[in-house]
């Protein structure tokens, strides 16, 4: 009831393909994330912060918000969620796991992902539409996006300076774990330009911005078709749906 | 920290706290000690209020219930300058313009039928003198004091606004209210996951030390799931919960929001409440559930003057009386007099009835969110509110005097002696022109131009609305900077509202009557630009002093002029409210207030929010229109502000019969897909709107129509179109059928034309062209309109 490793999962179909998104007490994406995983043939499953049980899903989205009100530190607080504790299991396990925004702090703050995120270098709260580079296509999150692509989506937040040490930095670098880089402006001083990153298996992906709010044409950013016609999101979940799907 | 008023009255202190021992102020006491003396004087109440307050108990309040009825009797609780007047909004409102109505005037906030059983509830209100004082508090508590409005009628919030007023931008004061303000705004409603759709950003020295934070709020819900504020049904519950009790916002309604800054007077800053959005976005969480399972009688959210007002408004509403235990109330600082914890304005509460068949359900789900909860009291039948503290009666009440039965007052208003003065001091016609000379040669228009579209006031808000999150909830369909923020209801059908809000001060100033007239014509203008139809009303009344006969007048003929236009228009009001004492000047002079700000905001439906019609255009080669008649009316505008640094003269002419006629041509040509982008135009007239739709999308135009750019100013119902060109005809058609006055002047126009250099001398980008006169580069327009709020504030 644990991971699902792709392998496994290679008669579902697509609707059967099951994905968790967390709710923490001050989580705000989370009925963005469940329609986001719902319009790309998915059926989304909600888990609850308390609920140490993952409920036999095949992949877990921890979304954006304010978990905890951020008091601490963000996602310092929801990284001892009864839930946590499975999902960490999982993810080593080999479970496909998503964080974006407060959901990658989580991430971070749990030791899935390395690095930490501190306040933007302007020091303000900060909600754009942002053209990312796709730096690694082959993770359980980024399959269906092309390597050296360039996406557009919103980014939107508060602390979302990318930083680690040199050599942490430079691991990820070497080892092709860096997912998405920030495309000309960098919007809140992260290290390298950095975006978004991948654990070594592929599975566990954590960004700053949201894919969850270009997903569907007339509610995303503004695309090539015209005003908010942008769904380059939509893609996280087809990619996970076809990971799982094998 | 401390923060009740100087209460340093040794009775009044002594009266209220029983945890050292002292004999409490209880309804015995009070009845047995008619001569003592009470501070009703520092908790803001006048003599002959205080005199009402014996005269209704027949004998002297206790200190508890002197407590509760000077905050529910201040001016922000009470509206007992205003209420006189603002029957009007009801009397006004026909049975036809009820029709979409399920909620009105009175509840926390008006409902109204968008169809499909869906139902949708907004309301804006200020939150100005706490603003001042602490800049981020202040507007984060205002934004949250207005969500929990919302959520109190059964609602889920969707969306929010912001209409700010902030004084000059060179005054040293300015930026520490702006990054306070704007900060606050976003601190709360983003951690709230409430998508901010737009507002309104002004500087003006009129707002000097006293600024403008207004906040808007709406919420879906479906036609069963409404929730009103009423206790009935003997023996039901009275549950707290939420946030603890604590000493931040005590006095805050009685003092704060009624009366003004003067130098002496000990500082009020600590009466400014401190928010927690995590609380409160748990707080919605947990209430929309506790909806879903049923299990909520009646509810009312703590705001201003805290359990007094909700206690008290329960009671009122409801059938029978109530009773309450102080001491179950939670308490973050435990040294907390009765006085106190009635009259704390702590953030992030709500207050429940529930049957006792349904408490231990309530409470499982609170529980669940961590939300702490105590059972206070119970509904009873004795048609009085009571309330003891550790077993001693200290209030005995009928809750309808402390409610809604509070003074009312007629007081005199007149016209002020300054404004044939100003009126006379007009920028318009042949005399206007000798006076305040205007561009002429094309390169004066250009440049003129330039400085307007940089000014503070048409500037570029982004650097502001940056700091708002606009996509959270995945159903914003526009937002700033359209003309209106559209919100998707139903994900099935695409039902959906628009939103639009807006007040003009300087029109306001130069005729309070047709200044509300004129903020509802373009809130509701703005609306149907972008494709809805006009449903309801909004308001939020900022105005001076009630007891300065000049700002009386000012809000007398706003009410007027806003019940007429809603009358005429179809529109009623569902509710808002009434911000008085703003201002620091002399009183009787022109200077003694802000500039009457009448916030109006329009509620509009559209049944495919995919259909919402853009503000600018993309697409070269689409015809421009401009809808209306142009006059040469130039008094309160943008240039005349700005190149003149003036006000005076007569704001525009309204004409409602016309505006209606407009949005229905509006709203039907967005409907049959007729028009690509529509932009109203009002401050900074056609040139503003040109640019902005050129802006919006990176895409020019060449305009053709000179007599119009040399007048170029404000007309009253105006709009802009692009039109593909094989509807044109079918276009001029639905306008000439209506006898809707219509102009070609232009087309839009994205080539780069040779002709057009950039400042080095190589060809520039697309351009905004008016033929004839001048040519802007959309890049030199846009650094323009773009850097000044940066510059001046990041």
């Amino acid at each position: 009831m644990t991971a699902v490793a792709p392998e496994a999962t290679g008669s579902t179909t697509l609707q059967g393909a099951r994905v968790g998104v967390i709710t923490f007490p001050g989580t705000l994406d989370d009925r963005d994330a469940a329609r986001a995983v719902r319009l790309a043939g998915g059926t989304a499953v909600p888990l609850w912060h308390a609920d140490a049980d993952l409920h036999e899903v095949d992949a877990v989205v921890l979304p954006g918000g304010f978990s905890y009100g951020d008091y601490l530190r963000a996602g310092a607080i929801s990284r001892f969620a009864p839930v946590m504790g499975e999902l960490v299991e999982a993810a080593q396990g080999g479970l496909p796991v998503l964080g974006i925004c407060n959901g990658f702090q989580v991430l971070t703050e749990a030791h899935l992902l390395p690095g930490s995120m501190i306040k933007n270098d302007h020091r303000t709260f900060l909600c754009r539409e942002q053209v990312l580079v796709v730096e690694n296509a082959e993770t359980a999150w980024t399959r269906d996006y092309n390597q050296g692509e360039r996406i557009t989506i919103p980014l939107k937040n508060q602390d979302g300076q990318y930083v680690a040490d040199e050599h942490t930095l430079d691991e990820l670098e070497g080892e092709g774990r860096v997912v998405f880089r920030y495309e000309g402006w960098n919007p809140n001083g992260s290290r390298r330009d950095i975006a978004g990153i991948t654990n070594a298996a592929g599975n566990v992906v954590g960004l700053m911005p949201h894919p969850e709010h270009a997903v569907e044409v007339g509610f995303g950013p503004d695309g090539e078709a015209g005003p908010r016609t942008g769904t380059d999101g939509l893609r996280f979940f087809s990619s996970v749906l076809t990971t799982l799907l094998g | 920290m401390t923060s009740a008023p100087d209460t340093s009255s040794d009775v009044a202190q002594a009266a209220t706290d029983s945890s050292h021992g002292v004999l409490p102020d209880t309804v015995a006491h009070a009845a047995a000690t008619p001569d003592t003396a009470l501070p009703f004087a520092e908790l803001g109440l006048k003599p002959d209020e205080y005199e009402r307050i014996v005269a209704l108990l027949g004998r002297r309040p206790t200190a508890a219930e002197l407590a509760m009825y000077s905050v529910m009797w201040s001016e922000h609780c009470s509206y007992k300058s205003s209420k006189v007047h603002l029957r009007q909004f009801g009397d006004k409102t026909t049975e036809e313009m009820r029709k979409h109505l399920l909620v009105g005037i009175g509840e926390n906030a008006g409902v109204v039928d968008i169809g499909d059983g869906w139902a949708v509830t907004f309301k804006v209100e200020s939150h100005n003198h706490p603003s001042f004082v602490e800049p981020y508090q202040g507007a984060a508590t205002g934004v949250g004091g207005i969500v929990r409005d919302i959520i109190s009628m059964g609602a889920r919030p969707v969306a929010v606004m912001d209409q700010l007023r902030f004084g000059a931008v060179d005054h040293p004061d300015t930026a520490r209210v702006v990054h306070g303000v704007v900060a606050g705004v976003g601190g709360y409603g983003n951690s709230l996951g409430l998508p901010n759709i737009g507002g309104e950003l002004v500087f003006d020295s009129a707002y000097q030390g006293n600024p403008l934070v207004n906040a808007l709020c709406v919420g879906v819900l479906r036609h069963e799931d409404i929730h009103l504020a009423n206790a009935s049904g003997v023996g039901n519950k009275v549950v707290l919960f939420g946030a603890r009790t604590g000493g931040d916002g005590i006095g805050g309604a009685s003092i704060l929001a009624s009366e003004t800054f003067e130098d002496g007077v000990p500082s009020k800053r600590p009466s400014v409440q401190v928010g927690d959005p995590f609380m409160e976005k748990v707080l919605i969480e947990c209430c929309l559930e506790l909806y879903a399972a049923r299990v909520v009688e009646g509810i009312q959210d703590l705001g201003a003057a805290g359990i007094s007002c909700a206690t008290s408004e329960l009671a009122s509403n409801g059938e029978g009386g109530m009773h309450v235990d102080l001491e179950n109330v939670l308490l973050r600082d435990p040294s907390l007099t009765a006085g106190e914890i009635l009259m704390s304005e702590s953030q992030e509460r709500m207050m429940a009835v529930v049957t006792p068949a349904k408490l231990e359900e309530f409470l499982a789900i609170t529980a669940r969110w961590d939300v702490e909860t105590a059972v206070i009291g119970e509904v009873t039948g004795t048609g009085r509110l009571t309330i003891d503290h550790h077993g001693h009666r200290i209030v005995d009440v009928d809750p309808r005097t402390v409610a809604h039965e509070g003074p009312v007052y007629d007081r005199p208003y007149a016209r002020p002696a300054w404004m044939d003065g100003l009126q006379a001091d007009t920028v318009s016609g042949p005399e206007g022109a000798a006076r305040y000379p205007r561009p002429a040669s094309g390169q004066e228009l250009r440049e003129t131009l330039l400085r307007l579209v940089a000014s503070p006031n048409l500037a570029s808000k982004s650097w502001v609305t940056d700091q708002y999150d606009r996509f959270v909830q995945g159903n914003t369909a526009m937002a700033q900077p359209d003309d209106g923020g559209v919100i998707r209801v139903d994900e099935e059908s695409g039902l959906g509202v628009a939103l639009a809000t807006d007040a003009n001060g300087r029109y306001a100033k130069l005729d309070p009557y047709l200044g509300a007239q004129l903020a509802l014509a373009e809130a509701y203008r703005n609306v149907a630009t972008v494709g809805a139809r006009p449903l309801a009303v909004t308001d939020c009344l900022n105005f001076g002093s009630p007891e300065d006969p000049d700002s009386m007048w000012q809000l007398v003929r706003a009410i007027e002029g806003l019940a007429d236009a809603c009358a005429e228009l179809g529109v009623p009001v569902t509710g808002g409210n009434v911000s008085l004492y703003n201002g620091t000047g002399e009183p009787g002079t022109i200077d003694s207030s802000i500039h009457p700000t009448p916030v109006v905001g329009v509620l509009g439906v559209l049944d495919d929010v995919a259909r919402a019609t853009p503000s600018g255009w993309r697409v070269p080669g689409q015809a421009i229109y401009l809808l209306g008649t142009t006059r040469g009316e130039l008094d309160g505008s943008a240039w005349a502000d700005v190149v003149h640094n003036q006000l005076g003269g007569l704001p525009p002419r309204v004409d409602l019969a016309n505006e209606r006629t407009l949005a229905a041509i509006l709203v039907n040509a967005s409907r049959d897909g007729l028009v690509d982008a529509a932009h109203d135009l009002s401050e900074g007239g056609l040139a503003q709107g040109l640019v902005e739709a050129c802006l919006r999308y990176g895409t020019g135009a060449r305009v053709w129509l000179d007599e119009l750019c040399a007048r170029d100013e404000i007309t009253p119902f105006e709009a802009l179109f692009a039109v593909p060109r094989t509807e044109e005809v079918r276009f001029v058609d639905m306008c000439t059928a209506r006898g809707v006055a219509h102009q070609r002047i232009g087309v839009t126009d994205d080539t780069t034309d040779a002709d057009h250099h950039d400042a080095s001398g190589a060809a520039a980008g697309p351009a905004l062209e008016v033929q004839d006169l001048f040519t802007l580069g959309l890049d030199e327009l846009a650094q323009a309109h773009r850097d000044t709020l940066p510059r001046l504030f990041a």
